[in-house]
C-alpha cells in the first residue's frame, strides 16, 4: 500500500506536461521577434506555441483555457547561474558548485549534481525565469561543466536543453587557489590553463586511452563546447581573449566588470559576453563595476546577455528579472532589457530554436505580469513552461 | 588651458557652511512624510533648517531667496538607514564575545567611497554599526552623511554635546564560534545575562556611593556602556533572525530594561503579534532571495507588510554591503510589492528610522524647524526608473547627479570604489 502510494506520488511529480490547450491574452505581448503586440493572443497546444497574433485576428478556439495578463513576455532565460548546484541554505551539504581539491576539473558534469527541486529554482521561476544556464561556479581555474535546463517542476530529462553547455573557467583574481595551492598568481593561472589546453590538443591528435579530463577539454579545443571564462579586471579580460585566440576557442566572456575599459578589444574579438548582475557588489576585481555597462555593450554592438551570477552569502541568488530591470533603468531601456534575458540570451546559448521569443513552433514558455515587468511593484502573475501552467501565484 | 596639480576639490567642498540667504525648492511633487503628498509644493530652507513647507499657492517665498526649479521632480526627506557598515569600519576583535567598550567612532574612514555611494542613494543619516560575529560588538554611531574632513564633521550631538549612537548585539548563529565565544543559543543568552547582571551590580555600587567618591567603583568602560543601555541612553540594536531568537531578545530586553530595536527579523512575520505587543521597533532588510545562511532561510518580501498589519513600527536598513546603499529605496518598493502600504514603506525609510534612532525631532520628515535634509528624485521614489538627482544635508548639497564626478558614485565605473581624496588628480582648470 505504502509503495503504491509512493509510486503514485512519483508519477504525479514526474507527469509530463499536460497537453492542455491554453490561450494567453495580453494587453502587451513582447514577442521579441518584432515590436510589442498590443492586445495580443498566444495560443498554446501540446507544449508548443501554436500561433501568436492580435486578438482582433486571432480567435481563441473552443476548449482553450484563457489566461489574461497586462504584459506577456517569453519565459525569461538566466544566462548564467549556479542554482541547483548551489543550495539556498549555504551549508556544506548543499554546496556542490565548486570542488576545490584541484585547480582544473573539466570532467565534472553539472547533471551529476543538479537538484531540480532546489528552492532557489522555484524562487526564480516565480518571477518568470523558465530556462537557466547553470553549473559549476566561477572561482577555480576550471571548475567543471555547465548545463541548460528548464525550471519546470516536471523533473523529466527532456527539460534539459544542453547537458554539456560549456566548460567553466576563471582567470584573474577569481582563479587564485586557496591556501598556497596553484595557481597563486594571474600569470600562473594563464600558464596552467595554456599547458592544459596544449595537453588536450595532443590528446585530441593522438587518441590515447580515454581520459575524462582531457576528453572534456578536447571538446573545447575542437570548438564543440565553448569555454566560459569568468573574468573581471581589464587585463584579465585581455588575457582571456589572448588565450581564446591562441587556441582558436569558442570563448564566452563572463562577468567582465571592467568591460568598459577594453570595449574595443572585446568587440574586435567577436566573443559574446554574459554580463555580471547589474547590482553585483563592487569589491576586489569588481570594484569598478558599473550599472551602465549593459547599455554600453548594446550601443557598441557586442552580443551579450544578463545573468544572476554566483552569490556566496546573502542573498544566495539574485534574480535575472531584477538585474535586467536595473540595467533597463540605466540606459538599456525596456525592450533591450527584456532581450538581454530572452532572445539575446537564447542566441548566445544557442537555444533560440526552442526558446527566447514567442513564435509559432517554439516551446510554450511564457511569463505573465500585471504591469511593466521591470517595475519594483509589478507582480509576476503566471508562469508557463512547455505549455504547462507552473504557477499562478502573484509574486 | 593650463594643466595643474590640484588637491581633490571634494576635500575642500566638505567645509562649506549652510547658505545665509534662504533657498526655495519650487514646483516639485513633495512627499513630506508628515502629512499628505503635495502635488505642487515649496520647500524653503535656511541655515541648515527647514523654514517652511507647503503648497505653492499658500506658501510664501521670502524675498531674496535663491530658487531651485523642481518641476517634474519629486522632493522628499533625506533617507535614514538604521543599519549600515559604510566607512570601512571595524568593531570588536576575536578576544571575547561581548565588547561594549569598543567604539565604531575609533575606526571609521570618512573618505570611504561607500559614504559617497550612500549619498548617491539619497541617504542622509546612517546608523553605522560595528560588524558581526559577536554577542555584543560595540558602540554604534548615528552619522550625518556630510562631506567630512574627519569623523567630527559627521557626528550628531545632542544639546549637551553627547554623541548619538547605540549598542550592537546579536544572537542566533551569528556569534557562535569556538570558546570563549558561545557554542549554542542557550549559552549565548547565559553569557549576555551574566554581563548585564554585572552591570546591574556596577550601577548599584555607583548609586550607593552617591556623592562619596571614596565608595565609587573603579571606572569600567564596558560596564559604563551597558549601564547606558539599561538606562535607555543607548538603544540596543539587536541582530536576530529566527522566530525563537527574536523572542529571546524580547525576554532579555524585559529582564534588563534595555530599549531594543529588532534588526533583520527574517522570521518576524511568524511572530509579528508578539513583536507588536512588545512595542519593540523593527529594522528590516529585504533581500533578493531567501537563504545564504540557515537563520535567513525564510526571509521574505512579506515581512514589512506582516509587521505593519500587526501594528509594529517598521524601518528598513541596507546592512551595506549586504544591500548596496544605492538600492535602499528598492527595498521599500519590494515590500510594497508584497503587501506593505506605500505610506508605511516610505515612512520606513525616513521617519520610522528617525524614531528608531531617537532623532525624530530633527530628521525624518519635511517640517518647519527640522534639519534641511532632503532629496530630489527624477520620479516616484518607488519606481525602478527613478534616480536620485540631488542629496542635501543640513542645507548643503552633497550629491548632484548632473556632476560627472558624483554620477560616478551613483552608477559605478572606474574609480568609483576608490577612497575620495586618496589620489591627486589632474584638472584642466582651477578657478
Amino acid at each position: 500500500m505504502r509503495s503504491a502510494l509512493c509510486l503514485l506520488a512519483a508519477a504525479s511529480l514526474a507527469a509530463p506536461a499536460a497537453s492542455a490547450q491554453i490561450a494567453v491574452r495580453g494587453e502587451t505581448v513582447y514577442t521579441m521577434s518584432g515590436g510589442p503586440l498590443r492586445d495580443g493572443v498566444v495560443l498554446i497546444r501540446d507544449g508548443r506555441i501554436e500561433r501568436v497574433g492580435p486578438a482582433a485576428s486571432t480567435s481563441i478556439p473552443a476548449g482553450y483555457r484563457t489566461l489574461q495578463a497586462k504584459v506577456v513576455t517569453p519565459g525569461l532565460i538566466d544566462a548564467h547561474t549556479v542554482v541547483g548546484l548551489s543550495g539556498y541554505l549555504n551549508q556544506p551539504s548543499d554546496q556542490d558548485q565548486r570542488e576545490s581539491s584541484t585547480a582544473m576539473q573539466p570532467e565534472l558534469r553539472a547533471m551529476d549534481a543538479f537538484n531540480a527541486n532546489e528552492r532557489l529554482i522555484e524562487w526564480a521561476r516565480g518571477f518568470g525565469v523558465t530556462t537557466i544556464h547553470t553549473g559549476h561556479a566561477p572561482g577555480s581555474l576550471i571548475s567543471g561543466q555547465t548545463m541548460i535546463v528548464k525550471t519546470s517542476t516536471n523533473n523529466a530529462e527532456d527539460s534539459v536543453l544542453a547537458q554539456e553547455a560549456m566548460v567553466a573557467a576563471s582567470l584573474g583574481g577569481l582563479a587564485r587557489a586557496e591556501q598556497g595551492k596553484s595557481p597563486g598568481t594571474r600569470a600562473k593561472a594563464a600558464a596552467m590553463l595554456r599547458e592544459e589546453l596544449v595537453k588536450a590538443q595532443e590528446y585530441d591528435r593522438k587518441h590515447e586511452a580515454k581520459d575524462l579530463h582531457l576528453e572534456a577539454l578536447a571538446r573545447v579545443i575542437r570548438g564543440e563546447v565553448p569555454l566560459l571564462v569568468s573574468v573581471h579586471r581589464a587585463n584579465d579580460i585581455l588575457t582571456a581573449i589572448r588565450l581564446g585566440q591562441e587556441f582558436k576557442l569558442k570563448l564566452v566572456l563572463d562577468g567582465v566588470a571592467e568591460a568598459p575599459l577594453v570595449l574595443d578589444e572585446i568587440k574586435a574579438s567577436g566573443y559574446p559576453v554574459i554580463l555580471h548582475p547589474t547590482m553585483y557588489r563592487a569589491y576586489a576585481d569588481t570594484e569598478n563595476i558599473s550599472m551602465e555597462t549593459a547599455a554600453l555593450l548594446k550601443k557598441a554592438g557586442v552580443p551579450f546577455a544578463l545573468q544572476s551570477g554566483l552569490e556566496s552569502y546573502v542573498p544566495k541568488t539574485r534574480v535575472v528579472l531584477f538585474e535586467a530591470a536595473i540595467a533597463a533603468a540605466n540606459g538599456l531601456g525596456i525592450e533591450n532589457g527584456l532581450a538581454s534575458v530572452t532572445i539575446d540570451a537564447a542566441r548566445l546559448l544557442k537555444i533560440d530554436n526552442r526558446v527566447g521569443s514567442i513564435e509559432a513552433g517554439k516551446d510554450a514558455d511564457l511569463a505573465l505580469y500585471d504591469g511593466d515587468p521591470f517595475e519594483y511593484t509589478t507582480h509576476c502573475t503566471g508562469v508557463i513552461i512547455d505549455g504547462r501552467v507552473e504557477s499562478e501565484a502573484a509574486r | 588651458m593650463q594643466l595643474r596639480w590640484c588637491l581633490p576639490l571634494i576635500l575642500l567642498g566638505g567645509i562649506v557652511f549652510a547658505q545665509e540667504s534662504p533657498l526655495a525648492i519650487v514646483g516639485g511633487r513633495v512627499i513630506p512624510i508628515a502629512g499628505p503628498e503635495i502635488p505642487d509644493g515649496v520647500l524653503v530652507v535656511q541655515n541648515g533648517k527647514i523654514l517652511a513647507i507647503g503648497p505653492a499657492a499658500s506658501t510664501a517665498i521670502p524675498g531674496g531667496a535663491r530658487r531651485i526649479d523642481a518641476r517634474g521632480k519629486v522632493l522628499m526627506p533625506g533617507l535614514v538607514d538604521s543599519h549600515s557598515h559604510i566607512g570601512g569600519i571595524d568593531g570588536g576583535d576575536s578576544s571575547v564575545p561581548l565588547q561594549p567598550d569598543v567604539r565604531v567612532l575609533d575606526s571609521i574612514n570618512v573618505r570611504d567611497a561607500r559614504i559617497q555611494k550612500a549619498q548617491a542613494g539619497g541617504i542622509t543619516v546612517a546608523n553605522v554599526m560595528p560588524g558581526s560575529g559577536h554577542l555584543l560588538s560595540g558602540q554604534t554611531l548615528y552619522l550625518k552623511l556630510r562631506d567630512g574632513h574627519s569623523i567630527d564633521d559627521l557626528l550628531i550631538r545632542d544639546t549637551s554635546g553627547n554623541i548619538a549612537g547605540g549598542i550592537k548585539m546579536a544572537n542566533g548563529t551569528n556569534s557562535r564560534r569556538n570558546p570563549p565565544f558561545p557554542g549554542t543559543r542557550a549559552k549565548s543568552a547565559a553569557l549576555v545575562r551574566e554581563q548585564y547582571i554585572k552591570a546591574q551590580e556596577y550601577r548599584e555600587k555607583i548609586r550607593k556611593a552617591g556623592a562619596d567618591a571614596s565608595k565609587m567603583p573603579a571606572r569600567d568602560l564596558r560596564m559604563e556602556a551597558l549601564v547606558e543601555a539599561m538606562e535607555g541612553q543607548r538603544v540596543v540594536h539587536f541582530h536576530t533572525h529566527r522566530h525563537d531568537d527574536i523572542l529571546t531578545v524580547l525576554r532579555l530586553s524585559r529582564e534588563f530594561g534595555f530599549r531594543v530595536v529588532l534588526h533583520h527579523v527574517s522570521d518576524g512575520w511568524k511572530v509579528a503579534g508578539e513583536i507588536a505587543a512588545s512595542k519593540a521597533p523593527c529594522s528590516i532588510i529585504v533581500l533578493d532571495s531567501p537563504g545564504g545562511k540557515e537563520e535567513a532561510k525564510d526571509v521574505s518580501f512579506i515581512t514589512g507588510g506582516a509587521l505593519e498589519k500587526a501594528g509594529a513600527l517598521v524601518g528598513f536598513h541596507t546592512d551595506d554591503g549586504i544591500v548596496d546603499s544605492r538600492f535602499f529605496l528598492r527595498e521599500a518598493a519590494l515590500a510594497v510589492r508584497a503587501g506593505m502600504s506605500r505610506e508605511k514603506a516610505l515612512y520606513g525609510v525616513t521617519m520610522a528610522n528617525a524614531r528608531i534612532l531617537d532623532l525624530h525631532k530633527r530628521i525624518g520628515s519635511l517640517e518647519p524647524g527640522k534639519d534641511a535634509d532632503f532629496i530630489l528624485l527624477s520620479g516616484d521614489p518607488l519606481s525602478v526608473y527613478s534616480h536620485v538627482l540631488e542629496t542635501w544635508v543640513d542645507g548643503t548639497k552633497v550629491f548632484d547627479r548632473s556632476d560627472p564626478k558624483d554620477k560616478l558614485y551613483a552608477v559605478g565605473g572606474y574609480g568609483a570604489s576608490h577612497d575620495q581624496g586618496e589620489a591627486i588628480f589632474f584638472v584642466e582648470e582651477v578657478e
